[in-house]
């Protein structure tokens, strides 16, 4: 069981969605385990549904969304500090130059 | 089914659901004069276009002409300052030969403001009486075209509004309906999942180069779709961003890809291509929203759906706008503003399936002649910029 605060998009998906803010020292319920918020987190943030393995797909709708750049434990918050895109890596202009964005802006 | 039996239905056999007069400026030196001919009018339903610049372009110039002929307009007004080297003449033409009424007034030739203005709103209540006398005729859902477009997105959009617009696509395509989704830019990282939905594999290929085209085009001027906003409200990846806003495209298979002004040949789901073709030129794709709202209604569209988490407050000129807010915080601040809570999705007042549900029957209300909250608040926004595409190929529009 999942707590109310959580949203799960797919039962594939291996991450839940905040559909309120979660404050830290909140306690959470995922996958039936007790779990605590160590900071603040907005509605739209996401936090692992089970335990993932480093190199595993992040599923969200079902879909791949990047993969886990190290073990991520169930209730975990998954962000740019632990998961990264498997597109930009693979996208790459004739110039050789990868296309910029996000994992530099943090 | 019919949506109505009330449709306004044009000399060239084309059905509107809003029986628009638009005041079209040839050049932004002609704007202010437009204007002032509109503003008496403009809860009467005359609506202000018109393209800025001086010189010719054969993107503005098409979108002018399919605008100016789109099913929700009855009679236009073109505004000339006389000098622009838009052809005034070449549009007149189009918009005579698709059975409507069209006048021109040049300023120079009229003599300065005052007169032209004088002069444009005595044509205005001619055109007025003219378009009061456009046949009804009952319009079909296979009539009916609706295009999708979010703006001011947040982490709510891909969660409620995105996937409820969505299902509600779904719905219209099963009824034969066109639909039309856009954004080439913000469906890099979707290319598999969504080619594989394409109705041929020639199409297959069309639609992956399209967001190549896209993803290039961004890179060169610098922006990515990803800003840093978007890792603040929980966004991680390029790909989750575009997986949120792809879902507002339903499940359907895609029937063809379009390029702004081409009409869907029939019902079915389309991709509008809004990244110019060729060399990067004339700055970022489209400048606002409204930018792909006026070229979602240059393909035809009679309503846009527009998804919102931020919440947008815009309009536009010709075709009504729903705005479908995907954040109930911001729907509670702004539901002056917004035609459907999609947000209360996450408070567990409604499923998606009953959003999707509540959005189509609202579209087809529109059609009926409800008005939206941002017709209701007089909301006309139009722009309309320099771009340049090169005509699609046959594999665009499988005929199957």
């Amino acid at each position: 069981m999942n707590d109310p605060k959580l949203l799960l998009l797919d039962p594939a998906d291996n991450v839940l969605v905040a559909i309120q803010t979660l404050e830290a020292g909140d306690t959470l319920t995922v996958a039936g385990q007790r779990v605590n918020v160590p900071a603040r987190l907005t509605l739209g943030h996401k936090l692992a549904a089970r335990a993932i393995r480093a190199g595993e797909k992040i599923l969200k709708y079902r879909v791949p969304i990047g993969s886990a750049t190290q073990d991520i434990a169930a209730g975990e918050h998954v962000h740019l500090h632990n998961m990264k895109s498997d597109y930009l890596q693979t996208f790459t202009l004739e110039s050789g130059q990868t296309f910029s964005t996000k994992n530099d802006h943090h | 089914m019919i949506i109505t039996d009330q449709a306004y239905l044009r000399a060239d056999g084309r059905k509107g659901i809003r029986n628009h007069i638009v005041v079209a400026y040839l050049v932004e030196c002609a704007h202010h004069v437009a204007r002032e001919i509109v503003y008496p009018y403009r809860e009467r339903g005359v609506h202000l276009i018109g393209f800025g610049g001086c010189y010719p372009n054969d993107y503005a110039a098409r979108m002018m002409r399919t605008l100016c002929t789109h099913p929700n307009v009855g009679g236009v007004l073109l505004l000339s300052l006389g000098c622009e080297s838009f052809n005034r003449n070449s549009l007149r033409e189009a918009i005579a030969a698709s059975g409507r009424p069209v006048e021109t007034l040049v300023i120079q030739q009229t003599g300065g403001t005052r007169k032209t203005i004088e002069q444009g709103r005595k044509l205005m209540a001619d055109l007025l009486a003219k378009v009061a006398e456009v046949p009804r005729a009952p319009l079909p859902i296979n009539e009916l075209i609706v295009g999708t477009v979010c703006g001011g997105s947040d982490a709510t959009s891909g969660i409620t509004a995105n996937p409820g617009i969505g299902r509600a696509f779904d719905r219209l395509v099963e009824q034969h309906a066109g639909c039309i989704f856009e954004e080439t830019g913000e469906l890099i990282g979707c290319e598999d999942i969504m080619t594989a939905r394409a109705a041929t594999p020639a199409l297959a290929g069309i639609l992956r180069d399209s967001v190549t085209k896209a993803a290039k085009y961004y890179t060169v001027l610098g922006h990515g779709s990803f800003a840093p906003g978007n890792a603040e409200g929980g966004l991680t990846t390029q790909e989750e961003k575009s997986m949120g806003a792809y879902a507002k495209s339903g499940a359907s298979r895609i029937s063809g890809l379009l390029k702004p002004g081409d009409i869907p040949p029939r019902g079915g789901l389309y991709l509008l291509d809004v990244v110019p073709d060729g060399e990067v030129r004339f700055g970022f794709p489209n400048i606002n929203d409204n930018a792909e709202i006026a070229e979602l209604i240059a393909c035809g569209s009679h309503v846009i759906l527009f998804s919102t988490g931020r919440g947008s407050v815009v309009g536009s000129a010709i075709s009504p706008v729903i705005k479908v807010c995907a954040n109930p915080e911001t729907y509670r601040r702004m539901s002056e503003d917004m035609d459907v809570d999609a947000g209360k999705i996450l408070e567990g007042r409604a499923s998606l399936d009953e959003v999707g549900r509540e959005i189509l029957d609202l579209s087809l209300a529109v059609a009926r002649g409800a008005q939206t909250k941002s017709e209701e608040l007089g909301h006309q926004e139009f722009v309309l910029t320099y771009k340049s595409f090169e005509p699609i190929g046959p594999s665009c529009l499988p005929s199957a």
